[in-house]
This record gives structure tokens, sequence and C-alpha cells, in this order.
């Protein structure tokens, strides 16, 4: 950025926290006024993501998430398709290391019986947070340089190309994987409780029939908190340490002091971090499993 | 940071990978974990087992070990009163045989004694009557006589 005097700190900082979108084209015909242009395209602004609405999608997000999961995919499968039940290789222990600490878990929280979706849900979850949260370790321009220069090359200027390298800085990523545990809630109470007994609970618990609407309101707030605590949680916490990463990241053109300061916090904080990552991932998949434990009990 | 399709595609992203680790990754990996882990239990079983059976093992050859050296006494022992009893017999054969032996001899040496007695008798009735005929200086008639020297052939 030392090179780029247009860059100022609080545009390098709003640089990387948009992420590549691809939507409906918008223009601003006045001042605050955008209308659709019709064409499809990437947003080259912010204001642009964002008045590109509901539809429109975050490609890297979806683009890095994918590829993390494959390759989480791939790995395992790879490793479920050579098991052998002798002596295993370094790489199947590895697996196997992670599946039995999974399974560990989930059999100490899961008390609802035998449900075969409970602990690969979990293996999936904490795996892939990880490895999503793992791109926060990559220093922060590596990625966003390789794609605008790679952009570049297609004719883009690279100054509006955003790239978010890690996709559970974007609530979409982490609120899309609370939606589907949320349904997965909202199935299990069904499945188990039937509608009358999930209903029932809802209205019934915890004062009884004489205060239903409140019962009501408080339960409903309850249900809904779950995963939208989920999914912020993890978006808020990847969020703060991905801004303390980009604002090390600013002190680096500031000068010689400040630079060498900045690697030293710099290493500090990805330390610090590789903890954070890891417990971040245990979180999401232990609550996980927690609340589809609470699915199955009956109050 | 605006909500948008994303969501949607991450959670439809989400579904897939769990579908996938629920049908390809997580039962292959726990059935070979549970085989192992049967293989390991029936491993320490059957050392158990084995262990078990080398002390059966030992307690049977040590028993094995005590009989024979019981029988190896008891026919040493056996042998040994045979041998005395064989000792004894053939003393009692031997005094037996020489008892035999003696009394054989006794009896022979009684039936010589006797026929030599019965010669001596015969020639002591001739020598007697040649020595008479000699004192009396003429023949005696030894049919006249003969009862005169059965009786000195009797008295001898």
């Amino acid at each position: 950025m030392a090179s780029e005097s247009s860059i100022t700190t609080s545009s390098y900082i709003k640089h990387h926290l948009q992420n590549l979108t691809f939507g409906e084209k918008q223009v601003e015909t006045s001042p605050g006024i955008w209308t659709p242009t019709g064409d499809w395209g990437f947003a080259t602004t912010s204001e642009e993501a964002a008045k590109m609405g509901f539809w429109a999608i975050n490609v890297d997000t979806m683009l890095l998430s994918i590829i993390l999961g494959v390759l989480m995919m791939w790995f395992f499968r790879s490793v479920a398709k050579t098991i052998s039940t002798g002596v295993p290789s370094p790489v199947q222990n590895f697996a196997e290391m992670m599946i039995e600490f999974v399974n560990d878990t989930v059999r100490g929280s899961f008390s609802g019986g035998k449900n075969d979706l409970v602990a690969p849900l979990a293996l999936t979850i904490f795996v892939w947070v990880f490895l999503m949260n793992l791109m926060d370790l990559i220093p922060v321009d590596i990625l966003p340089l390789a794609v605008a220069q790679g952009a570049a090359l297609f004719g883009a200027d690279p100054h509006h190309v955003f790239f978010k390298v890690v996709p559970s800085t974007d609530p979409n990523a982490t609120m899309g994987m609370a939606l589907v545990v949320f349904g997965l809630m909202l199935y299990y109470s069904f499945k188990i409780k039937g509608a009358g007994g999930f209903l029932g609970e809802l209205a019934f618990e915890p004062f009884g029939k004489m205060a239903l609407p409140i019962n009501l309101v408080l339960e409903t707030v309850t249900l809904l908190a779950k995963p939208f605590s989920l999914g912020l949680r993890l978006f808020g916490n990847m969020y703060a340490g991905e801004m303390v990463f980009i604002l090390i990241a600013t002190m680096y053109g500031a000068s010689l002091f400040m630079g060498s300061l900045a690697g030293v916090l710099q290493i500090g904080w990805a330390i610090f971090h590789i903890l954070i990552i890891t417990l971040q991932a245990f979180i999401f998949m232990v609550l996980t499993v927690v609340y589809i434990d609470m699915a199955h009990q009956h109050h | 940071m605006n909500m948008n399709a994303t969501l949607i595609g991450q959670a439809l992203a989400f579904i897939v990978f769990i579908g996938f680790c629920m049908k390809y990754v997580w039962p292959p990996i726990m059935q070979a974990l549970e085989e192992r882990t049967k293989k390991i239990a029936d491993g320490l079983a059957a050392a158990e087992r084995g262990r078990h059976e080398q002390e059966l093992a030992e307690k049977r050859a040590q028993q094995v070990i005590h009989e024979a050296k019981e029988q190896a006494s008891e026919i040493v022992s056996q042998a040994q009163r045979r041998g005395n009893e064989i000792v004894d017999e053939s003393k009692d054969n031997a005094h037996v045989e020489g008892e035999r032996i003696l009394t054989s001899a006794k009896t022979e040496i009684e039936q010589e004694a006797n026929r030599a007695k019965d010669e001596l008798r015969g020639q002591v009735g001739s020598i007697a009557l040649a020595g008479a005929a000699k004192i009396l200086g003429r023949e005696i008639d030894a049919k006249a006589h003969t009862d005169l020297l059965e009786e000195l052939v009797s008295r001898i």
C-alpha cells in the first residue's frame, strides 16, 4: 500500500472487508439513487454490492468454502477408501484421531439414542469450520493481491476487485450453516415430539396454560436465539480476528519502527488465533450437537 | 457485509457435505474402527487363553512327571521285592534239593549195606560149612544139616 498513495488506511480496511459480489449491476443515476442495469457482473464498489440486494452471491466465500469442503471430503473419502483394520498408516491415523475425537464429543453431549446424522454432521462442521477459519492465518494481502492481479490479466481494474479470504468472516456463510442446523432442530423436534408436543412446548412452557402469550413469546425468542447466536458467534469472532490482522497490516506502511512492531504483533496474534479458530470450530460443533440433543428431549 | 443469496448457497453446500460425510465417510471409517477394536479385543482374549492353556499344560506336565516318578519308584521296589523273593525261593529250592539228595544218598547207602550183608550172610554159611568139614574130617551131609546151618546164618 506504500506504493499506492491513493489508498488510505480506511479504504484499505474497507477493501479488505468487502466480498467479491456477483449480481445484477447497479448504477448510481443520481446521488443515493441506484437503478439496476439488467446486466450481471461483479460489483466494483461496496455501495454497488450492497445495492445488489438479496439475489447476489459472494463468489469468494462460496468458492473458498466449497474448495475447502471438497478438500476435506476428498481427504476423508480417500482415507475411508483405503482404510485398513490392521496397522493404520500415518494419514489414516490422523483422520481416525479426528473422527475419534468428534465421536467422543458427540457421545458425551448427545443422549438422543441412535442417530446416524449427528456424528457425521459434527465432523463436517468441525473440520469445515476449522478449515474456513484457518484461512485467517494466511497473511491478509496474499490471496487478494493474487486474485486482483489475476483479474487484471482479464482486463479488470485490480483496485476494484475484492477478495475476502476467510469465508467464516462472511455472515452469509455462518448464518447459512446455522440455518441448516436450525432446520435440523425443527425437523427433530417435530419428529420426536410430534407437532402437538413441540407446539405445546412453545405454548405451555414455562408458566403453564394461563400465560400462553407470554410463553409463546419467550419460547419463540429462545428458539430463534439458538441459530442466531450460533451463526453470529462464529462470524463475530472471526470478523474481529480478521479485523485485527488487517489493522496490524496497516501498520506496515507507516514506518520502520511500526513495521517491525507490526511483525511482532502479527506473529503473536496469529499464534493466539490458532487457539481461537480451533475453539470456535469446536464450539460450533458442540453447540450444534447440544441443540439437536435438546430437540430430542421432552421437557 | 450484506446478506444475500450466499446464505442459501452456503446452506446447500453444507447440506451436500453433510450428506457426503454421512454416506461415504463416516460409516466405512467407523466400521473399520469397530472392526479393529474387535480384532484387538479378540487378540487379547486369545493371548489370555493361550497363557491359561500354557499354565494348564505346565500343570499337566508336572502331574505326568510326578506320576512317572511314582511309577518308576514302584517298579524299582517291586523289582527289589521280586529279587528278594527269587533269592529266597532259590534258597528254599536248594535246601529241598540238598535234603532230597541227602535222603537218596542215605537210602542208597542203606541198600548197599543190606546187599553187602546179604552177600556176607551167604558167604558165611559156606565158610562155616567148609570149616566144620575140615574140623570133623568127614563129609557132612549138607542136606541133613541145612536147618542147623540156617539157624547159624540167621544168628550172624
